[in-house]
This record gives C-alpha cells, structure tokens and sequence, in this order.
C-alpha cells in the first residue's frame, strides 16, 4: 500500500517535470501579476477586438471607427513575430444593454488582450464595469461623455473604470469651445439646449450650460427629445415660447432631422441660429437643405500632415488608403481617434510583452500602466498623452458653419473657431 | 353557494372600507386637482403673456389633432382585429410601416424628375394607392401564414405569435432597405403653404389639411363599409360570434381576411400620412406609432371603431398639448420631454374613471362571460 501511493506521487512528479520542460525554461521567470495574464502560444495571434456602432441609425459613426481599426492593424504588422487577430467587429448598438451584450462576449474568451470601443459613450457606460472586472482595457475612438473620465480638474466621473481610455476628447472641451464660440464670436447670449437623454448629448449640454452661465449667458430652456421621437412640432412649441437667440442640440442624426424639418412649422423659429455637434456633421444630415449655415462643433479633423509614429501613416495618406479601400471618404470625424487607439494598444503591448522563446506572455496590470503613462506619443490627431483617469485626446475642438450643401468638405473647412484659442 | 331554488336575499349594502377603494378615490382626485392647478397655471401665464403665444398654441393643437389622427387610422386595425379574433395583433405596427417603406419608391422617382412638384395631387394619389395596396397585402399574407393555422389556439398564441411577426416584418424590411433612414420628398410647394379656400386663408397647412381629411374620408367609408355592407354585417356577425356566423352561413375565414385586408389598408393610409407629415422612414417607424395606436384602440374601448378615431386624436392632444397645458402650467421646466409619459398617464387616468374606455368595448360573446 504504502509502495503503491509513492510510485504514483513518482509517476505524477515524473509528468508534471516532462510537461514543465516541454513548457520552456522561461516559465518560472514571467510572474503574472494581480489581474492575470495572457498566453499567447507559438504560431498564435493576438487577440483584440473591434465593438462598435455598426448597424442602426449610429452606424456612419460606428463603420468608419471598426475600418481604421482594421487599417491600423494591417499597417502595424507584427508583434515580437505574433500576427494581431481583430475577429469579427462587434455591435455596440450604441445603446448600454448592447455594449454589455458584447461585452459578455468579449470577456468570455480569456485570451482577448485589449478592445477597441465603444462608439457612443451610453454603451460604454454598459460595457465596462464587465471589462474592468475581467482586466482588460478598452480604449473608446468616439466616447466623449464626461461622466466616463473625470471632470478634468481631478475628480472622477461617475462612470469612469479602470482599464477605460480614450483617444477622443472630452466634451468638457467641446462645451467650453462651443460656449465661447456663441458667446464671444457671435456675441449670443440666449440659447436653448436639447439633448435626447444619452450620456453623450446630456454630457455635452450641461457642459454648454455650466461653461455659458459662466461666461454671463442664460439658457433659456434645456430640455430633451426621447430617441425614436419624430413629432417634433410640441418640444419646438416649448422652445419657441422661450425665445432663444441660438439653438444649441448636440444629439443623432435621425431626431435632428425630425427637428430641422419641423422647424418651419412653428412660428418663432424664423430668425433662430442653429448649432449641431460631431453627432449630426454627417452627410445624411447635411444633405438637407434646412442644414445650411447651421454651425457645427466637433474634433479638429485637419490631421493632413499629422503623422502616426508607430506606423509612419500621416492623415493624407489613411485618408487615400481608406477612400481606395472602402470607396468613400469616412462618414464621421473619429477615423483618426480609432487609428491611433489601436497603435497605441498594440504598441503598448508590444511594450509590456515578455517573449519566451516562441511564446509571449501580456500581463494585463503592467498593460494598463504602460497605457497610463503614454506621453508625448504622436498620432494622426496630434501629440497624445493620457491621464490617470484614461483621457487621452489631443483635445482641439472647431466650430465650422455649413455654408455648402453640394461641397460637405469646403463647408468643413470653412473653420470659424478652434478651441484652444493658440 | 346559491341556487335559482334558494335564491339569495340581497342583504342591506354597508359602508365597508376598503384601502384600494380609496386609493383609487384618491388618486382620481389628486390627479384632477392638478390637472386644474396646472391648466389654470397655464391661463395665467398666457394672461401675464408668458410661454407660447396664441397661434403657437393653435398651431399646436392641430398639429396634435393631425398626428392624433394618424394614430386613430392605425388604431383601426388592432380595434377590429380585436373585435373578431380577440387577441392583439402587434404586427399591425409593422403592417403600417411596410406601407411607408414601400410607398416611398414610388415618391422618389417623380421628385427626381420634377413630377412631384408639377403633379402633386396624382403623385399623392400613387403614393396612396401603393402604400395601400402593399400594406393590405403584407396583413393578409400575416393572416394566411401565421394566425390562420392557430384558430382555436388560446389566445395568448396569437398574441406571441404576433410580436415574432413584428421583428421578422422588421428585420425582412431591414434586409431589403438597408437600415439607414430614408427621406420621402418635401411637401409640394402647393401643399406646404397655408390653405386658402375662396381667398380665404386658413392657419392650417396644405398637407395637416390634407392629413386630417384624408382621415376623416377614411372613416366614414369605414363606417359605411362596416354598418351598410353585407360583408361589414358579415363581419360584425363573425365578431359577435364565429361559430353561430360560420352556422348562418357566413364564411368565417373569408370575413377575417377582409378584417385584416380592412385593416391593413387603413393602416396604408396612416403610412402616406406619416410620408405627408414627417418624411423620414426606416423599419424600425412603426414600433413606437404601433405602441401609440394600440394605447389609443384602448383609450376609446378596444373593439370599438368610432373609440379607435376618438382614442387616436385624444391621445394626440394629450401628448401634444398636455405636457404643455398642465405641466408647463406647473411650472416644470422642460416639459416636453415628458410627452409619453403623459400620453401614457392620461391612459391610465382614462381607464381609473372609464375601466372599459371613452365609448367602451365591443366584445364578442366569449368575451362577455
């Protein structure tokens, strides 16, 4: 009996060395640390992964993001001599309930390192208390929701997460810009704000509000459409008895249009200017003719002679790449956000990685530090650096006036503003 | 237990109190007192010359009583689906907006070659006559395929069965659309201007004007269809009750499609009207006015035709004009917001004075046990 029990305690140390060996030496030196790692064995790819708005009335957002990711991958090429597998570009619905849904996918496969996403920061908000807990990072091209990072004097949103970055700005920003811009350059102070209940659009008017009462201006209304609404004409009723000067409504394409169109079907409406954000400078909604000589806030997209150091790529050049690839220019302004998220990702995997002969082993603590202290990296949308609650933007915002409804490109470039005023 | 031979003596009724009882009572008169506070709030205001001026007002409420209408045109389809079959067609949503979708390709080619604006009335009438045609043919074949092999199923068959119906509708037009929203063509010049009859200018557009006839026509051929007809007797008859119609020699089946065929159409009509009055179509546009059709069918008595009409221009003006009247008379900044709350509070304010809504329900002999 007793005979028996150390032959086996033999055979199982006999087989545990023989696999020990077959493992590589290097196993005792990699030490994973406390939110695990990742293996990637010979011959494998590494796993990130694409969750964007691709289908639905945010798909011109969500498309051209997944794209630049895919380019920036291709252009990136290996990793320590691992290829870099995006998978099949996931759905954020841009909604919370389906950044969970894809979240909950993406977590369940323990090899995926980094994801790329979201587009809207409502489905952020549902996608990464799931990507935290599992390690991973995620690093948004589009999120601009304030509520995701902090309110950039030190204290944290109320969404923010570890492991969350960002390469788009923040929309403290782009409120601040787009209040300037009413009050000093068209020297406006009644304006009326409308948002549709998403944490980007309700983000972006508060931060109108608080950065215009600040400058002396008053709000006459801040009210809200629900997604899906297309009888506009009482909200309209509502704002016309306030009397604004200015129409500030950050919110999609689809209710914005509903609004434009409606507009003229109320009276006092007539001599009101209008302003739209990044949600809505689109070509859908610029092709109506009740979008002429609206102004439009959004990101600084003259990236043409930005270049991206990991892959030496300037703006000109993804934009020709892009336009021969897909057969059309970027439908949204974030192409350069996503590219340069996705070489900042693998580039600061490509950092931490411990190469064990064929092998490569990504811990995922030292991945989120390495993001963190990315300093003075220069991308398409200019110099990128990130704080320790993930905000990574180059942060310039312009307002430009649509004033060309056959030219979408001449109408932004007609640049009346840019934040920060150098 | 009480027999005909031992029949009970009514006993003198006491007052017993009972917490629900009361709740109710009180919610009814909480709910009045703030309706009156807020309206009276809001005379004030208008008074003092604050909030929105006269004709916004006015504007409002017919801009409300069109969109309310359009709501009572989809309402007739689940009123007399419900009437003779007893359960609620939740496709009837995806019915309406098959129509708008389909009716849209035959808007786009006149207006890219000038028909449109030279020919609005015959334009019209083809966007019409399409969007019927295609929504009346989508429900009959709704019927054909997935309600008629469940006859004599429970009812809660039907009914789930109903809402599969709806996302497939949704998810075969996504597939042959696109998922992009589609514009129809502005109103025609003659359209979009104020009416003016005799030299007479009225305050209401062309095409609100337009909406609301439309409207108007439709139910009374409905009405007509449905009380003077030997098939709207035949389809009362199947209402009342299947099995003793199919006996009087009624073909029962026959009468269901023509419901749903009905039905459909009206539905057809709704969509040229949402092309009239917002333009923008994908195929996810009848889901929220399905919802709101299926609220006003209940708002005026389910079953009931001249209840589905009232139902839909009521709730209409209840989320139009409410949220503006009473809350804004209130004091709530940012009312309109509230719009379907209100419209769906209303609802329920309906429903806790008239359980069996405004013109009450028609409901097939099954349904009266």
């Amino acid at each position: 009996m007793k005979n028996k029990r150390s032959l086996r305690f033999l055979a199982v140390l006999g087989v545990f060395s023989l696999v020990a060996a077959a493992c590589g030496d290097g196993g005792a030196e990699f030490e994973e640390g406390e939110l695990g790692a990742v293996t990637v064995e010979a011959g494998e790819a590494i796993q990130i992964r694409s969750l964007n708005a691709i289908s639905g009335e945010v798909a011109f957002l969500g498309i051209p993001n997944e794209r630049a990711v895919e380019m920036a991958i291709a252009d990136y090429g290996q990793i320590h001599g691992h290829d870099v597998d995006m998978g099949t570009g996931l759905d954020d619905l841009c909604s919370a309930e389906g950044g969970q849904q894809a979240a909950q996918t993406i977590v369940s496969d323990e090899s995926i390192v980094g994801v790329i996403g979201t587009s809207c920061s409502g489905a952020a908000t549902g996608a990464m208390p799931l990507i935290e807990e599992a390690g991973m990072v995620m690093i948004s091209a589009s999120n601009t929701s304030p509520a995701l990072t902090s309110d950039l004097e030190g204290t944290a949103g109320e969404n923010s997460f570890e492991g969350y970055y960002r390469t788009a700005h923040n929309d403290l920003f782009q409120g601040q810009a787009a209040a300037n811009f009413v009050y000093n350059n068209l020297e406006l102070t009644q304006v009326a704000l409308i948002h549709d209940g998403d944490p980007y659009t309700n983000g972006l008017t508060t931060a109108f509000e608080n950065a215009f009462t600040e400058l002396g201006g008053t709000i006459v209304l801040h009210t809200a459409v629900t997604v899906g609404q297309t009888d506009m004409v009482p909200v309209l009723t509502e704002v016309a008895a306030a009397a604004p000067e200015l129409i500030f409504m950050p919110i999609f394409p689809a209710e914005a249009t509903f609004i434009v169109q409606q507009a003229g079907d109320v009276e006092g409406l007539e001599d009101v200017a209008w302003m739209g954000a990044d949600g809505i400078s689109v070509e859908n909604f610029m092709n109506l003719p009740e979008s002429e000589n609206m102004y439009f806030s959004g990101p600084d997209t003259q990236f043409a002679t930005n270049t991206n150091e990991s892959t030496d790529l300037s703006g000109e050049q993804f934009l020709a790449d892009y336009e021969s690839e897909f057969g059309e220019a970027p439908s949204a302004d974030f192409w350069g956000h996503a590219y340069d998220a996705t070489t900042l990702l693998l580039e600061a995997i490509e950092e931490v990685a411990v190469v064990d002969g064929d092998v490569l082993h990504i811990d995922r603590l030292a991945l989120r530090e390495a993001m963190t202290a990315v300093a003075g990296y220069s991308g398409l949308i200019g110099e990128i650096s990130c704080d320790e609650f993930g905000d990574c933007g180059s942060s310039v915002i312009s307002i430009f006036q649509h004033n060309n409804l056959a030219d979408h490109q001449a109408s932004k470039a007609n640049i009346l503003y840019t934040y920060p005023e150098s | 237990m009480s027999t005909d031979l031992a029949p009970e003596v009514a006993k003198p009724r006491r007052f017993k109190f009972n917490w629900v009882d009361s709740f109710l009572w009180f919610v009814r008169v909480a709910a009045l007192i703030a309706i009156t506070i807020g309206v009276v709030g809001s005379f004030q205001n208008f008074a003092a010359g604050e909030g929105p001026s006269a004709t916004a007002w006015r504007d409002l409420i017919i801009s409300s009583i069109t969109t309310g209408s359009m709501y009572g045109l989809i309402a007739l389809g689940y009123s007399m689906v419900y009437g003779v079959l007893g359960f609620i067609n939740f496709a009837h949503g995806e019915v309406f907006m098959s129509g708008t979708m389909v009716g849209l390709i035959s808007a786009t080619m006149p207006f890219n070659n000038g028909f449109w604006d030279s020919s609005p009335f015959i334009s019209i009438v083809v966007v019409l006559l399409v969007a019927m045609i295609t929504s009346t043919l989508v429900a009959i074949v709704i019927e054909r395929v997935a309600y008629r092999p469940l006859r004599g199923a429970p009812r809660l068959i039907p009914l789930i069965t109903s809402i599969g119906v709806s996302f497939f509708v949704q998810y075969a037009f996504a597939g042959l659309f696109g998922v992009a929203t589609r514009n129809y063509p502005p109103s025609p010049p003659g359209l979009a201007a104020d009416l003016s009859i005799f030299g007479i200018t009225l305050p209401i557009s062309g095409t609100r004007a337009l909406v609301i006839a439309v409207a108007v026509v439709s139910m009374i051929g409905l009405w007509y269809f449905v009380t003077k007809t030997k098939t709207g007797s035949a389809m009362r008859a199947v209402a009342e009750d299947k099995e003793i119609a199919g006996l009087m020699g009624i073909d029962v089946d026959k009468t269901i499609v023509t419901t749903f065929a009905v039905g459909g159409a009206m539905a057809g009509v709704a969509g040229l009207m949402w092309a009239l009055l917002f333009r923008g179509v994908d195929f996810l546009t009848g889901f929220l006015p399905g919802i709101k059709a299926f609220t006003a069918a209940v708002l005026g008595g389910i079953g009931n035709l001249p209840g589905a009409m009232l139902g839909g221009v009521l709730l209409g003006l209840f989320e139009g004009v409410g949220p503006l009247l009473v809350l804004g008379g209130l004091g709530i900044p940012g009312v309109s917001q509230l719009k379907d709350a209100v419209a769906f509070a209303a609802l329920v304010l309906v429903l806790i004075f008239r359980p069996t809504g405004l013109l009450g329900e028609r409901l097939g002999s099954e349904d009266r046990v």
